[in-house]
């Protein structure tokens, strides 16, 4: 333990209206914590700036999951664990269903929050590259109101996101219009277990008469933050998927894509992965959609 | 001391404390340093190896990532929480039992993480016993040994199921 606690100040309101009247009060001078998994590791090798936090552990108005017949509205607070155990993002979210197993072990499930995960904006968010898919949205809330964006606009660059500094991560909204399209996630890392992403790939696919007339691709540790493949996906819709436009979009997608090299892998291997996967989903989509 | 501290109560193994203790304290350092439980281990400090794996609210925890002020109100589970003053619990049986344990550093949040897994799942498979222990790491027993101790434990009628302890947050 390098850091020091006694250099911190912490405060724990305990309902929403108090945390956001504080950050109004004094925008950009408290770092709103939830479960810890990303601030306290921080905090352990000495590296955590913050020195004035306020928890957002057990805050009730901002753990929830509510379901309609629309959407699915996951609070900020909600945990890894609440999103596994939830029977209805299992069964309409299943890919969101999917990336939650993949972070960390069961005890930093029990604390790693939806919000903590996007706020925190790493490349290689387990969350993020089924929410891009999904078209999920973002609800902002400030003591000026709340506000949505779409989730593929809210990160603006390396851990940069389009928050004010009064504001935080209110909830995460996902139609549910997606039960008729292909799905399809996998991530790559070192091992099976407490691996962070070398490459992740999601995708949904609306396959109808042999080609797709919808498509969302998104990717993690593709770019300085989890991004749609927009170009990969025009390479894609409304064309037949054959071996032709398999291997334009493989190489949109190396066209479109450029991850960097650091500790956990290389921008060669990650590219030709990423286009792997790809490949991996477009041709399920075939085989899939091909008539009885 | 400093006496601008806040004093955050919890429970732990059911009895009532009161720690007067900077915020962002590690939940692990108020245990070990604090409350002198040193059963509690510190292996990574940060979440990967499971060594200071506690039980709170009835879900398992890295007590290295928890900032003591989020504990306020919680009931902590450590793993001098397992045996009572005549008897060892099924699962630390079993560890002796079947070689689970070896040098010991990684002994109690293993035993923490096998207990939450056999109270939510009282006869795990093999993939759900791997999964339930993966954020645990051991450098001596290569797992195995492990595995089958905590096979041996869900097979023993002793070991307490849910129901009794967990508890919303």
């Amino acid at each position: 333990m390098r850091g020091n606690p006694d250099a911190h100040e912490m405060i724990a309101p305990g309902r929403l209206d108090a945390v956001l009247d504080l950050l109004a009060r004094a925008p950009g001078e408290w770092t709103p914590i939830a479960g810890g998994t990303e601030l306290m590791v921080a905090h352990a090798a000495g590296r955590l700036e913050a020195r004035k936090l306020v928890s957002l552990w057990g805050i009730p108005g901002l753990q929830f999951i509510e379901t309609t017949s629309q959407s699915i509205v996951i609070g900020a607070g909600t945990t890894f664990r609440d999103l596994r155990a939830h029977a209805g993002i299992a069964t309409e979210l299943p890919l969101l269903a999917k990336a939650a197993g993949w972070i960390g072990s069961i005890a930093n499930q029990s604390r790693a929050t939806v919000g903590g995960n996007l706020v925190n904006g790493s490349p290689a968010a387990d969350s993020s590259p089924a929410l891009l898919v999904y078209d999920a949205e973002i609800e902002l809330a400030s003591v000026r109101g709340r506000r949505r964006i779409p989730y593929s606009e809210f990160h603006t660059g390396y851990k940069l996101n389009a928050m004010a500094p009064d504001e935080l991560l209110f909830a995460v909204h996902l139609p549910l219009r997606f039960a008729g399209h292909r799905q399809y996630l996998r991530k790559v890392g070192t091992r099976r277990a407490m691996a962070i992403a070398k490459v992740a790939l999601a995708g949904t696919a609306l396959f109808e008469s042999g080609e797709a007339s919808e498509i969302r691709l998104a990717a993690a540790s593709l770019a300085p933050f989890p991004t749609r493949l927009y170009r990969t996906e025009t390479a894609v819709l409304h064309q037949p998927i054959d071996s032709r436009t398999i291997q334009s979009a493989r190489e949109a997608l190396l066209a479109e894509v450029k991850p960097i090299d650091d500790i956990r892998s290389t921008s060669e291997y990650r590219r030709q992965v990423a286009a792997n996967l790809l490949v991996e989903f477009l041709v399920e989509l075939r085989s899939e959609g091909r008539p009885q | 001391m400093s006496t601008r501290w806040p004093i955050v109560h919890f429970t732990v193994n059911g009895q009532s404390c009161a720690v007067q203790a900077p915020p962002m304290k590690r939940l692990l350092d108020v245990l070990r340093e604090d409350l002198r439980l040193t059963g509690t281990k510190e292996g990574c400090g940060e979440g990967e190896c499971g060594s200071c794996s506690v039980r709170m609210n009835g879900e398992l925890v890295n007590s290295c990532l928890i900032p003591v002020l989020q504990a306020e109100g919680a009931h902590i589970q450590t793993v001098e929480g397992l045996a009572t003053d005549s008897e060892l619990h099924p699962l630390q049986r079993a560890f002796l039992a079947c070689g689970g344990a070896q040098c010991g550093i990684c002994t109690p949040g293993m035993l923490m993480a096998a207990a939450q897994l056999l109270e939510c799942n009282p006869h795990p498979s093999l993939a759900e016993i791997r999964e339930g222990l993966a954020g645990n790491l051991c450098r001596c027993t290569g797992f195995i040994r492990i595995f089958e101790s905590v096979i041996a434990a869900a097979a023993d009628s002793t070991t307490p199921v849910s129901g009794q302890t967990a508890h919303a947050r």
